[in-house]
């Protein structure tokens, strides 16, 4: 009696199996032949010279991204000195205080911020900064502050909701303030998922390269103050990859292989850290 | 022990002689426009413990945690009608909710210890997050004595320093018991503190909850009928009305209502004969 | 330390059902000792007395309704309070039966005796040891010893019928004593069923224990 039902609902079965596990085929490969194409290229320019080495003019050899290194570094901390109270307060606000359609109205705007192209991220620091104060390594901090606060913002407002109603009814029910509350029970519940997030938004501004043409501009110099413009790695590489000067390509590479690096440990390091917050 | 069965000869007279703890005047609580408790009134006699039994979504959650002005936390809700503490209306304008929770403090379905927090911080969480500075020595004091009352010690005095999560459901509720305790509040509503629990444990509590109206008074909400039997001095019966808000139907000693209730529906709900 | 309320209450019953015993084991003795000795204040005593029997009675039963309406007893526990509850039953009615015998010594009050009292006081005695006994088994849980004294019931019924015997030649020979005589079988006869109802609380002792309600095995007089 089953049988002839049967036949049909399997193959159809069968199909959409094959047709998700192509999906996924798919994506795993293009990840694999991105990361091994640049892992290839790029471990085979790497070397500790690359690393702690100023850049040379076109047509020298050797020379390094040390300054680039350490700008990314600086743009990253001030970006995230920028963004991560802001966006933790957000955060905070939208899950425990915001009334349901204040914190809906928030929440959209946060969404919509996370879904700007981060080159207009870029043409409006330009404008509202830099065609004031001209180029420094603030304005392009502030830029990628802008690209990491909802970021920051929406994981601490999932982590934040996480945290059980009980645990928040528990508090109040012993005469705990609201604000104590929050601050003692409901962050310390959230801490893994919030500290998730902020590396997360860290991965996510130290590969970005559209906001900083318009801002840091890009420095063949050590740092000079935050009031100047600073060099940083993606644009370095954005840099060096569109010249004609085959040293320059090759550091281009590393400096790729670098970043790839440094985001994929901040991943790995977020799903460690997320693993042990569950357990 | 004695104050056991001295409790038990006293709850004949509870209604009559002692003055109430706490005086429920025509309460109603709503949920935004849907009216969820309809204007209950009763007397809760001091050091003692009182259940509220019904069927499920009869509302006799929601009013206990208007005793203690928790059922405002959620959204849109409020309460109507006068409820006495002390002398004091805890919903007149101007009395600050942390307070009144301060003195009726309150315990959940389900064990939530702060899983951030060790055993101990646990007990005293109540007391350091609310006020600025606290003495160690002074806190491992409170910790230690509200863990005894809550017959806890003997388990966790070696596990101060653990999570409060790595305890079992039991021990866990207890630790909230404790918790609740070192607030050192008058009153302590119980919200199905058995509903999540095992057999055993349910019966730890149940002890718990008699050895406790030497100093407490108890008021403890319960969809299990044998439960109020066996714990409590006071009995209310709730129910939903037609229009599906909470109503008192019968409140009385426990011996009263368990062996002769004057309403046939409270008859008809104690002995299975329901719906 | 489970359920302690529960076990706190049914050991207050237990007490309570002890001091019940008791005071209808004094009842039996006092009621004897008033008629032996005509006094008559006493017997008024024992009679005053059994007021406070009966109610120790309600009083039992209210415990065990109260017990088994919310507390849930089940297995010995319920053994226990519905043996207490038929236990009381009996006891109150020998608490009776010694208010009774006061009540005759209160009638014979000062006639001159017919003989004098010795196997009367002889069943009075047997019938407040076997109840003392009865009440110490049901304290140990002791159906062996419940047995036995079930077993002893036969020695209260070969005394009364020594009694009855020995007054029926005194009734024959001088019609005039029918009177008296009547009043000591009567006596005897309350004595008899003291003992009888004490056998009914043995049986309950052995039911508590075994969990089955047996007829131990006694010939039990007809009347």
């Amino acid at each position: 009696m089953a049988g002839r039902a049967l036949l049909p609902r399997k193959i159809i079965n069968y199909f959409m199996l094959g047709v998700c596990a192509l999906g996924a085929g798919i994506a795993i490969i293009v990840v694999c032949l991105m990361l091994g194409y640049i892992l290839a290229k790029g471990l085979s320019f790497i070397s500790l010279d690359f690393i702690i080495s100023e850049s040379v003019p076109a047509g020298y050899e050797g020379g390094g991204m040390r300054n680039e290194i350490i700008g990314t570094l600086i743009l990253v901390v001030l970006g995230s000195l920028i963004a991560v109270p802001l966006g933790m307060l957000t955060g905070i606000f939208l899950s425990e205080f915001g009334s349901p359609k204040v914190a809906a109205t928030v929440r959209f705007a946060a969404d919509v911020l996370a879904g700007v192209p981060s080159i207009v991220v870029g043409v409006f620091a330009y404008i509202v900064i830099v065609s004031q104060y001209g180029y420094s390594a603030f304005s392009a901090g502030a830029a990628l502050s802008i690209i990491m606060i909802p970021v920051v913002a929406r994981t601490t407002e999932e982590s934040m909701r996480l945290v059980p109603g009980s645990l928040r009814e528990a508090a109040l029910a012993l005469g705990i303030t609201r604000w104590r509350s929050v601050i003692f029970v409901a962050i310390p519940g959230a801490l893994t998922g919030i500290v998730s997030g902020i590396m997360l938004g860290v991965a996510r501004i130290a590969g970005e390269t559209a906001p900083l043409l318009f801002t840091a501009l890009g420095n063949n110099f050590s740092f000079e103050g935050l009031a100047r413009p600073i060099s940083a790695l993606p644009l370095q590489i954005y840099n060096y990859a569109l010249s004609s000067d085959k040293n320059w390509q090759e550091q281009a590479w590393a400096g790729a292989f670098l970043l790839v690096m440094i985001v994929l440990l901040i991943s790995l390091a977020v799903r460690w850290m997320s693993r042990k917050g569950r357990a | 022990m004695d104050t056991i069965i001295n409790a038990e000869i006293n709850s004949t007279m509870l209604l009559d002689d002692s003055m109430p703890i706490l005086q429920v005047e025509n309460v109603s609580a709503y949920y935004g426009a849907f009216r969820a408790v309809k204007d209950v009134n009763m007397n809760i006699p001091a050091k003692a413990v009182t259940a509220i039994i019904g069927p499920s979504g009869c509302g006799k959650s929601t009013l206990l945690r208007c005793f203690n002005r928790m059922h405002e936390v959620a959204h849109a809700a409020r309460v109507e009608g006068k409820i006495m503490f002390d002398g004091n209306n805890i919903y007149s304008i101007g009395t600050d909710p942390v307070r009144i929770r301060c003195h009726i403090g309150m315990v959940f379905q389900k064990p939530n210890p702060f899983p951030t927090m060790s055993v101990l911080d646990n007990v005293v969480a109540g007391r350091r997050l609310s006020s600025l500075w606290t003495k160690r020595s002074e806190m491992e004091e409170l910790a230690e004595k509200c863990l005894r009352q809550a017959a806890l010690w003997d388990e966790v005095k070696d596990k101060l320093k653990q999570s409060g999560a790595s305890l079992s459901g039991g021990q866990q509720q207890r630790l909230c018991i404790a918790r609740a305790l070192a607030v050192q509040p008058e009153i302590i509503l119980m919200d199905e503190p058995c509903s999540a629990l095992d057999p055993i444990a349910t019966i730890k509590i149940e002890d718990l909850m008699r050895t406790l109206t030497e100093e407490y008074t108890i008021v403890v909400v319960t969809h299990n009928m044998q439960q109020a039997g066996r714990v409590s001095d006071m009995t209310a019966f709730m129910l939903m009305s037609d229009d599906r808000a909470g109503e008192l139907i019968e409140y009385g000693t426990t011996q009263q209502v368990f062996t002769n209730p004057r309403d046939k529906r409270t008859e008809d709900y104690i002995t299975g004969r329901f719906g | 330390m489970p359920r302690l309320t529960f076990e706190k209450r049914l050991q207050n019953l237990q007490d309570e059902l002890l001091v019940m015993g008791s005071m209808v084991e004094e009842a039996i003795s006092r009621s004897t000792d008033a008629l032996k000795n005509r006094n008559l204040a006493l017997a008024r005593q024992v009679i005053e007395g059994d007021k406070a029997i009966n109610q120790k009675r309600y009083d039992i039963e209210e415990m065990c309704v109260k017990l088994i309406a919310t507390q849930q007893p089940l297995a010995r526990d319920l053994r226990v309070i519905i043996a207490v509850l038929n236990m009381v039953v009996d006891l109150e009615r020998i608490g009776d039966y010694a208010e009774g015998n006061a009540e005759i010594a209160i009638i014979i009050g000062d006639e001159p005796p017919l003989k004098p009292l010795i196997d009367i006081p002889r069943m009075s005695d047997k019938s407040g040891e076997m109840m003392h006994a009865a009440l110490d088994a049901f304290m140990r849980r002791d159906a062996d010893t419940a047995r036995k004294v079930i077993a002893e019931d036969s020695f209260v019924d070969n005394l009364y019928d020594q009694v009855f015997r020995e007054l029926l030649t005194y009734m024959v020979s001088d019609p005039s004593t029918i009177n008296r005589a009547m009043r000591l079988i009567w006596v005897a006869h309350n004595l008899e069923r003291s003992a009888d109802r004490v056998t009914n609380i043995c049986e309950r002792i052995v039911f508590i224990v075994t969990g089955k309600v047996e007829e131990v095995g006694v010939a039990k007089r007809e009347c």
